[in-house]
């Protein structure tokens, strides 16, 4: 399937997508935070569409904006397509897990709240995965700062 | 007359065990939680982070010539193919067109590669179920691939040898000849791993049936490699995605279908084969031409989002990159493959027992840099 007809296809379904093209491969999916799982339940497991397949998930800090970026294909169709949700809260940024959809986001989600503070509600285990319990910030986020351990030039 | 002893002091109890961060068959520093009653494995929590070195915030200050060298560290037994699959991201960005003799080389240099890393984990998963024997066999193997990349590029482990824009040398005059030399030994020594190992008795009754994995899970998972393809999931990026030369040559991918260690060890050992052949169809047809085109001494991708996938040894690699424009970029973002095939470890591990999980973690073949990036 092209972007265009997954564009079409998908634009009918109740979720306000938007759509971008620029300046990427892949067809850009925006997915308003409410929506998130909802729509991605259904992006799997629509007979059309079928993105079985998570292969990256990662945490995005855009400036004003903190998200997450899904990569996704099909096993059986082989298309991709990326999902794009945000949010500009930067105190709680808060979206739910899609875990129980591809089990592999339990761990990358995992890495995205380590590193840039966003929580996934429903999560069965979200704590820190690489770095200590104690550690303070979240080290990915644009506005991070650590005198001591980081080398800026 | 024998009377039934009941234990009424004892019960069976859960307990916890740390496997690792030093412990031998985890080939790194990764640290195991297990839940454990008696012997079978109720839960398996891996503990990460001992050499993380965050190489995706070094790459947000870094030029993507420097990024290049990172990969290197991420997995060091592909280094090849990991600095390949920046290379390729940052071309593609820039479209530019890289000449044949590159594309080749870079081929050939990333079977060589595969071999290599399937040579070393074929040596240690012998070891981590007792046949140490194999582990001087296939480091005795390695050590030829080893010195063709010395000859090559100056390094035995982490070769930095693609640049943005081609190769940093060209080949040795030398290169062409030790190739086929190693591919001539290789193809009488892979018979006699499977002599040493793949029939024992002993190895096949601690794999047949140990570990299985579904295609589905697999796929939910985000399984990648011989990993996925052993549950009979194809997930082979050089046959999806082609890149490089991959879609000049004809290789069948590696699939099986029970989905236990066996079969992950027999897709390794298959793929060895395959990588052999596809060095053959290349070695004598490299293009003459430029190994390198110039480019900017300082690399500035156009404002956009660009994504490359490769197949290294251990399965998909991507590289996300998000560009503002500048000479670094905004956001960098590694797919490892060693990060979601751990992440169905304890999918597969419950149920079995400690050994069991020896041999499992063996063929899911795991690089702790690779995971802790």
């Amino acid at each position: 399937m092209t972007n265009l007809e997954l564009q079409e296809l998908i634009g009918n379904w109740e979720f306000n997508l938007e759509f971008s093209e620029e300046e990427s491969q892949f067809l850009n999916i925006h997915v308003p935070a409410e929506h998130l799982h909802n729509f991605m339940f259904r992006f799997k497991s629509d007979p059309e569409t079928q993105f079985d397949y998570l292969f990256c998930l990662s945490g995005v800090d855009w400036g004003e904006k903190l998200g997450v970026v899904y990569h996704l294909e099909s096993t059986t169709k082989r298309h991709m397509a990326v999902v794009k949700v945000a949010t500009e809260d930067r105190e709680n940024p808060t979206f739910e897990t899609v875990y129980d959809i591809w089990a592999t986001s339990e761990f990358h989600e995992r890495e995205v709240f380590d590193f840039f503070g966003i929580t996934f509600s429903n999560h069965p285990n979200l704590k820190r995965l690489f770095l200590t319990e104690d550690w303070i910030g979240y080290p990915l986020r644009k506005d991070y700062e650590d005198e001591t351990n980081m080398i800026l030039y | 007359m024998e009377t039934e002893v009941v234990h009424t002091n004892f019960k069976s109890e859960e307990y916890f065990i740390n496997m690792g961060p030093q412990h031998p068959a985890t080939h790194g520093v990764l640290r195991l939680l297990l839940t454990i009653d008696g012997e079978i494995i109720k839960k398996v929590e891996p503990d990460l982070g001992y050499i993380h070195r965050s190489i995706e915030k070094m790459c947000e200050r870094d030029s993507y010539q420097q990024i290049v060298h990172l990969t290197d560290r991420m997995d060091y037994l592909s280094a090849n193919i990991n600095n390949e699959a920046v290379c390729l991201a940052v071309e593609n960005a820039l479209q530019l067109e890289i000449p044949e003799r590159v594309k080749v080389i870079r081929t050939i240099i990333g079977e060589l590669t595969r071999i290599s890393s399937h040579c070393l984990w074929w040596g240690v998963m012998g070891m981590d179920v007792g046949a140490l024997t194999t582990y001087f066999y296939g480091f005795r193997d390695r050590e030829m691939i080893n010195d063709i990349m010395e000859e090559t590029c100056g390094a035995r482990l982490t070769m930095n040898y693609n640049v943005p824009g081609g190769l940093m040398l060209d080949i040795h005059p030398n290169f062409v000849k030790r190739v086929k030399e190693f591919v001539a030994h290789f193809k009488t020594k892979l018979p006699e791993y499977d002599r040493l190992l793949t029939g024992n008795v002993i190895f096949q009754k601690r794999t047949v049936g140990v570990g299985v994995l579904s295609k589905e899970d697999a796929i939910s998972f985000g399984a990648s490699g011989p990993v996925g393809r052993a549950s009979g999931y194809s997930c082979d990026v050089r046959k999806h995605h082609p890149y490089s030369a991959y879609d000049k040559v004809t290789f069948t991918e590696a699939l099986k279908t029970e989905g236990d260690t066996y079969a992950r060890y027999l897709v390794r050992i298959q793929e060895m084969w395959e990588s052999l052949s596809i060095i053959e169809q290349l070695i004598d047809v490299i293009p003459e031409g430029e190994h390198r085109v110039t480019t900017n001494a300082v690399i500035k991708l156009p404002k956009g989002e660009y994504y490359q996938k490769v197949e290294t040894a251990r399965g998909e690699l991507g590289v996300y990159i998000i560009s503002t424009g500048t000479k670094n970029p905004y956001r960098l973002k590694f797919r490892s493959p060693g990060f979601s095939n751990l992440s169905l470890l304890n999918h597969i591990a419950v149920g079995g027992k400690i050994g069991d999980l020896v041999a499992t973690m063996a063929t899911l073949d795991l690089v702790i840099p690779d995971i802790d990036r």
